[in-house]
Formats: structure tokens, sequence, C-alpha cells
């Protein structure tokens, strides 16, 4: 038994890691530890959103339809979230899958929710598939180095939940 | 790699799905022997049902504790239907304590019944593999192996199908032993042992260990610790067994 546990804590030895191993550092890949990929879309006010010019923020990404009821559903939550967080430098982005929707829809819902936070519109569906985006909603919280923390798939997210993530991405802005 | 089946509108997350078919198939495999281990499968089913129950509420009151300003100007996401609201290891430990104090009012016998659920955890084990592997969760380090795998941006180990395969190999090492009498324990220590001892080796290629300073894998420490302490339990209850001592009683032994 004792051979066993010894030529176990060598294997630990000698299996250390690199600083670096694992995900971070490698990517860009739309997955939890690795880096954000890119992504350039108008908003519906005709501005640009790029996330690479986004380092040194926290970011909340969701995908969101407007014909899709747990986006719907959890739409205020990101919208009190929004309020809350804005001045400590949370940064909201909302990608609607134009491709699978519509501008118009996209625009009454924001007037609908009293959404104040960019919705960025997607018409050719390629942040969906950058992303690989399988079902709405999809929410990323990705932190000052541009690393996704955590991606959740489903929804409704709830207040608390959204809190507690972005609580944790605001604690590493420097 | 197919993280959704998509039914129309419904997308139902495989992962999910595949932990609970082989939580269901575990407890059906050990409903077959539990009975030779002096646990009724009624009473198994309901240790089961009260441990998820508990396990679920306390993880939610688990996470509210830890995060309790998150809740105070949206206190109905108390009860909100949220996973993202739970804490797994609180509810894991107080369904391992629900499980203790259902287990001593029933009488049931402490390593015995362990040894009844034995079974469960070995074929959940394959089940859990398969969830990594669909998930893309667990994944491996990169390598220039023939038989590595494109995940995640490069080449990399497919270590969620070494986890599926040794999970396999501990559940053929194990079935047979599901109903040959042996030392109380010794069925759950060896299959505590054999998991460790595969996670201690396997974590070697993995992509996406915790690390601690220097390097070394936080998965792999935790394993060699398992392994140790399971060993030592093996060792000393069999030669117990051998010197016809009694094993110290412990209040849920019989």
């Amino acid at each position: 038994m004792l051979f066993l546990l010894l030529l176990g804590l060598a294997w630990i030895v000698l299996n250390r890691a690199e600083a670096g191993a694992g995900g971070s550092g490698l990517g860009p890949v739309p997955a939890r530890g690795f880096l954000a990929p890119d992504l350039s879309l108008v908003t519906l006010g005709g501005e640009t959103v790029s996330i690479s010019n986004l380092h040194g923020r926290a970011v909340l990404l969701n995908f969101w339809a407007s014909w899709c009821p747990p986006c719907r559903a959890e739409m205020p939550a990101i919208q009190a979230v929004h309020e809350e967080y804005a001045e400590r430098g949370l940064v909201v982005l909302a990608v609607n899958a134009t491709a699978q929707d519509s501008r118009a829809a996209a625009e009454s819902f924001a007037a609908e929710y009293g959404l104040t936070f960019p919705i960025l519109l997607d018409p050719a569906g390629d942040a969906n598939r950058i992303y690989r985006i399988g079902s709405l909603p999809t929410t990323f919280f990705i932190d000052p180095d541009g690393i996704i923390r955590e991606m959740v798939i489903g929804g409704p997210m709830s207040a608390a939940s959204l809190r507690v993530r972005v609580e944790a991405l605001l604690e590493e802005l420097p | 790699m197919f993280p959704l089946l998509q039914f129309g509108p419904l997308a139902i997350r495989t992962s999910g799905l595949l932990l609970l078919a082989g939580a269901f198939l575990g407890l059906h495999v050990a409903e077959r022997h539990a009975a030779r281990r002096g646990l009724h499968p009624d009473r198994m089913y309901a240790l089961v049902i009260l441990m998820f129950a508990v396990g679920t509420l306390g993880a939610r009151l688990s996470f509210a504790a830890q995060h309790p300003d998150a809740f105070r100007s949206s206190p109905l996401n108390l009860v909100a239907l949220d996973p993202g609201l739970l804490d797994p290891f609180g509810g894991l430990a107080l369904a391992l304590l629900a499980g203790l104090v259902y287990g001593q009012k029933k009488g049931l016998a402490f390593w015995p019944t362990l040894d009844a659920f034995t079974p469960a955890l070995a074929v959940f084990a394959v089940f859990l593999g398969l969830s990594h592997w669909v998930s893309g969760s667990a994944f491996g380090a990169p390598t220039s192996l023939p038989w590595g795998v494109e995940l995640w941006g490069t080449k990399r180990h497919p270590s969620q199908i070494y986890e599926i395969l040794a999970a396999l190999a501990i559940l053929a090492i194990l079935w047979l032993r599901f109903d040959r009498k042996s030392v109380a324990g010794s069925l759950f220590l060896q299959f505590i042992a054999w998991s460790a001892g595969a996670d201690l080796f396997l974590g070697a290629f993995r992509g996406d260990s915790s690390l601690l300073p220097g390097g070394f894998r936080l998965d792999q420490i935790l394993a060699w610790v398992a392994l140790a302490v399971s060993l030592g339990l093996l060792e000393r209850r069999s030669s117990l067994h051998r010197e016809g001592t009694p094993a110290p009683p412990s209040s849920l032994d019989s």
C-alpha cells in the first residue's frame, strides 16, 4: 500500500502543470476558461461595439430573441442588474439573433421592456455561429482579461443569480 | 460534442439527461443486489428521494447564506426555479447528513448500506464520463498523440473517453463482487480506492485542472488523499475482521 501511495505522489510531482496551462491563454473559444471570441456588431442605435475593445471591463453578454419566452422573462432582471452595476463598470450587451428574428421586433421589445443597455443586431447570424449558440437564452460572463468565467445556457436567470456572477467579475477589476 | 438535443422549440441539455439516466440505471442495478446487504429496495429509494430533496433544498439555503446581498432586493428569487442559485457542496453535505440521520433512525447498518449503494455509484460514474463528453467539460491537455481529438481550439487528450473507460473497467472489476460476501464496507472502499486511483492517474492528462502553487493539480492531490484513506480503512477493517474483533462500534453499526 505504501509503495502504491509513493508511486502516486511521484506521479503527481511528475505531472505538474506549467503556469497558464488549462484553458485560459488558448482560444478564442466560446467556453469557460477561454478567451472570449471577438464580435463586432451594430447596435439598434447605430453604434458599432466590439468585444475586444472591452478589455479591462466586466462584460455580461446575453444572446436572445424576441420570440423566446425565457429570454423575455429574464430581461427585467438583466435591466435591473444593468442599472445597479453600470456605475461600477459593468457592460451589458444583448445580442439579438436577428437572422431568426427581426430588427423591428427587437426594437419594439426593447421599448416595451424599457431596456437601456446596448442591443446588438446579428442579421448574418455570425455571432450566434462564432459563439456556437444552440439554444436561447445563453449568457456569458467575461472578466476584465477577456476570459469567459461562466457560461449559462437557458433561463430565465434570476436577478440574484446575475448579481452573484457580476459581483465575481467586478472583483477582478483593478 | 452533442451538448443539446433539439425537439422543435425544446432544447434539452444532453449532459443533464445522461446524469439522470445514470442515476436511474444505477439505482436499478443496486436494487437487484441491495437485499443481500440488508437494504430493502423500498428503503433504498426512500433514502435516495430524501437525500435528493434535502440536497436540493440545502443547496438553495447554502447558496442564499453565502450571498445574502444578492437576494435583498429580489427576495422572491429565494424560491425561483433557477439552478444557478444552488451551491452543490452545501447541498451534498446536507444530503449526506440527512442520509446519516435517516439511516440511524431506521436502524440501517452504516458500512453494509454503503456497500449496497456501490453498484449505483459504479454505474453512475460511467454516465458521469458520458455527460462530460457531450458537454466538452473535464477536457484534456493539448497533445500530439495520434488519438488526440480536436476540442476547444486544439488537439487534446480525449480525457472524457479515458474517464468512461476507467469507469467501465471499475464496474467490470466490481461486478462479480456485488453479490459476494465480504467484510462490511470493503465493496464501497474498493470502489473509492479504484476510482481515486483512476482520478490520480488520469488527472495528468487534463487541461482544466485547478492548480495550486507549483503547478500541482488539486484533483490529483484530493484523489491521493481519498486513495490513502480508503486503502487504510480497507486494511484496518479486514485485519480487524481476521482477528475476530468486531470493528469499533459506531452509532450506525449493527
